[in-house]
């Protein structure tokens, strides 16, 4: 965590992925796992956001930042901590390089 | 009709001779597969074969269930291979995860449990720690089986993973310390093969001997025949002439020559595995071991509880020197359940 | 051993006990089920230990799944165990639909569905229902089809609890009850042979129409829920959610989608069976 480089992530694809918005949250139901996530935004934005690229929290605000009206300070800062609860749960994966 | 299970083993063995069942035929054979998990491997062997409705609705379930297992496991196992991304050593996947993930005949329709991981001894406290800070957790507190587990036993006390609820077992060798064969865990780590996600497997004969060493002395030969068909499946996939030489002189530095002889010869007698020729001799134990292992009635019961309790006693005895079996069992009855 | 077999739905049972009374009991009460010829799952009423069999006996269950800290019951009680052991093998071995802890009735090939904590009253509302106009599809799971998204049935014993008991004395048949079961686990238990209707249906399957959430002892109330919320609820009202996997996920998901969902809270069955009404007019 303290290296110069910054994390980079992969998402799980997205054909192994079921998303079903419902309201506030969406489901997203992974095939390798079996399990169904519950999530809110901007967890499927991010995933959508980062395809099968590899990027870090940075790149990844970028892209979103289309989507939402945050400063980039705020942004990079709530997409560090969601891809770190993503990776925990096996949505996306530290890229070791 | 056949009294017991191999009823089981024949369907197994040849799976077209269940056109000869009746109801109360299949009534048997579902329940004793279903008592020695072996449900969704009968199913897998008997796809595709005509069977009455009844039967295709329970078998096709077995199926659904054997393919959640099969997630399930190899999920698990993923988790674990992130978990330990940092760890620069080996690590092996044992048992029915593994043979999944090798995408082995021995993993279709197959019943997997817990996850069986094996790294080296030295490098315990290392993967301890960061499956510690992945979100496992100890699930036993007491001092006296935690003590136990590490002086004895040929794995860290179960961890489980406090979200996901799933059970990881880390061993560093194949059997528990106190049991008399010493297998080399440093040779089975050193030859296991790499799978294309950066986990390991054992080399198809260490992955044989280790099946044989499970078979014997883990347990009171429970589950035997599940861990019997493991080894037919791996030796029919594996075992071709030039094999059977070099499983025979790996057995024998892994002191497990005897266990390794006896599955085979074992296979051989119940599920028709074919095995070198000079190995196929007759052994007066083997009879009784065929007993023990097919001692289930039409509803799923163990029978034969003599034959059972001389395997009991035999299978502590052979994990545990006899003075320490004393004080392990002492321990056990004096603490409040 | 005794034997004992009975198909509920979908679902064939076999019942092997050490005692013949359990059995009897159940034979007079399953009296118009089918008998299977290869049953899906197999019970065991067994004794705790030999001596147990004769001296203050005790019922152990034993089946294909087990739970391995399920207390036995002394022998008066065999009926439950065997009820409950039945339970058991749905529970934790029935793969063939999603299974939702749930009550059922239907009316034109409909379905409302009652789900919701024990004390919720799902199932004696459900019982209730079953007596005036409705048909029982089940009282204590409902089995929604991955392929078709409808319900089967699984007309079981209903089994009424303490208060229930009285309530359903004075609305159904006698003849139809079972015996009258005190000090179980769950307090006086006794179960009530649903209708002959609804055995005589219990394969024809029912399109789902309206989703309930009851709560028992409050003013009458109708309240909307998220659909994330209905997820969620169903999600822990199912044993086997999980290990159906996609087929899990897109059957649930089109359940929450297509049948209307709504709390309801009632003080007794007259305010219940009037929201029930009322609702399914409105909605279903």
């Amino acid at each position: 965590m303290t290296g110069s480089q910054p994390l980079k992530y992969k998402a799980e694809p997205a054909d192994r992925l079921l998303v079903e918005p419902l309201d506030a949250i969406t489901l997203i139901y992974q095939r390798r796992s079996g399990i169904t996530h519950m999530v809110a935004e901007p967890v499927p934005e991010i995933l959508t956001a980062m395809g099968s690229d590899v990027l870090d929290a940075n790149a990844v605000a970028i892209r979103l930042a289309s989507q939402f009206e945050l400063n980039d300070a705020e942004a990079i800062h709530i997409v560090a901590a969601r891809l770190e609860e993503m990776a925990a749960l096996g949505l996306v994966e530290r890229v070791h390089a | 009709m056949k009294r017991d299970a191999m009823l089981l083993v024949d369907a197994l063995r040849d799976p077209s001779g269940i056109t000869e069942l009746d109801a109360d035929g299949w009534t048997a054979l579902l329940a004793m597969a279903r008592a020695e998990q072996l449900l969704g491997t009968v199913a897998r062997r008997l796809s595709g074969l005509s069977v009455p409705g009844a039967v295709a609705n329970i078998l096709g379930e077995a199926r659904i269930n054997a393919e959640y297992q099969r997630r399930s496991a190899l999920w698990e196992a993923d988790c674990a291979r992130r978990a330990l991304a940092g760890y620069p050593g080996k690590v092996v996947l044992m048992k029915g995860t593994a043979y999944a993930a090798a995408g082995l005949k021995a993993s279709e329709g197959r019943h997997i449990g817990d996850l069986d991981i094996m790294v080296a001894r030295d490098d315990l406290p290392q993967v301890e720690a960061a499956l510690l800070a992945a979100g496992w957790e100890w699930v036993k507190s007491d001092p006296y089986d935690d003590a136990y587990y590490r002086d004895h036993m040929h794995e860290l006390p179960p961890l489980i993973h406090k979200e996901r609820d799933r059970m990881i077992d880390v061993h560093h060798t194949i059997l528990p310390l106190t049991a008399r064969p010493k297998p080399d865990a440093v040779a089975m780590l050193e030859d296991a093969v790499a799978l294309e996600n950066g986990l390991y497997v054992l080399s198809p004969r260490d992955m044989v001997i280790h099946s044989a060493a499970h078979l014997f002395a883990d347990g009171e030969l429970d589950g035997g025949l599940r861990n019997l068909w493991d080894i037919h499946c791996l030796l029919a996939e594996f075992g071709d002439e030039s094999f059977w030489q070099m499983l025979k002189s790996r057995a024998e530095h892994h002191q497990l020559w005897p266990a390794v002889y006896r599955a085979g010869r074992l296979a051989h007698r119940l599920y028709g595995t074919e095995i070198a020729k000079d190995w196929q001799r007759r052994n007066r134990w083997d009879n009784w071991y065929a007993k023990r292992l097919t001692a289930r009635d039409d509803w799923g019961r163990g029978t034969r509880k003599f034959i059972r309790l001389i395997f009991y006693i035999r299978s502590h005895w052979l994990r545990m020197p006899p003075l320490m079996l004393a004080r392990h069992l002492w321990v056990k009855w004096r603490k409040p359940v | 051993m005794h034997e004992f077999r009975v198909q509920v739905g979908p679902a064939a049972f076999r019942i092997g006990s050490a005692w013949k009374r359990p059995l009897d009991q159940l034979a007079e009460l399953y009296r118009d089920y089918p008998v299977p010829e290869v049953p899906d799952y197999s019970v065991r009423l067994k004794a705790v230990s030999f001596w147990r069999r004769f001296i203050r006996p005790s019922v152990a269950i034993n089946g294909d799944y087990m739970l391995p800290d399920a207390a036995p019951l002394p022998l008066v009680q065999g009926l439950l165990a065997a009820e409950m052991a039945m339970n058991l093998q749905m529970a934790l071995g029935w793969r063939r639909h999603l299974l939702l802890h749930a009550s059922a009735v239907e009316k034109n090939g409909r379905a409302v569905i009652m789900t919701g904590a024990s004390g919720s009253g799902k199932s004696t509302l459900a019982a209730m229902l079953g007596c005036r106009g409705w048909r029982l599809m089940g009282d204590e799971f409902v089995l929604l089809d991955p392929v078709t998204g409808e319900l089967a049935p699984f007309p079981r014993l209903i089994s009424l609890k303490n208060e229930a008991i009285g309530a359903m004395q004075a609305m159904a048949l006698d003849g139809r009850f079972g015996p009258l079961m005190t000090g179980t686990p769950k307090g006086n238990i006794r179960h009530l042979v649903p209708a002959r209707d609804a055995i005589r249906s219990m394969a024809e399957p029912a399109q789902p129409a309206l989703l309930l959430f009851p709560s028992f002892g409050f003013e009458p109330a109708v309240r909307e829920i998220s659909l994330s919320e209905v997820f969620m609820r169903l999600t822990q009202a199912s044993t086997n959610y999980v290990a159906l996997g996609e087929r899990g996920f897109t059957t649930l998901t089109r359940f929450i989608k297509t049948v209307p969902a709504r709390a309801i809270d009632y003080r007794d069955g007259q305010e219940a069976e009037a929201l029930v009404d009322r609702l399914w007019s409105e909605l279903a």
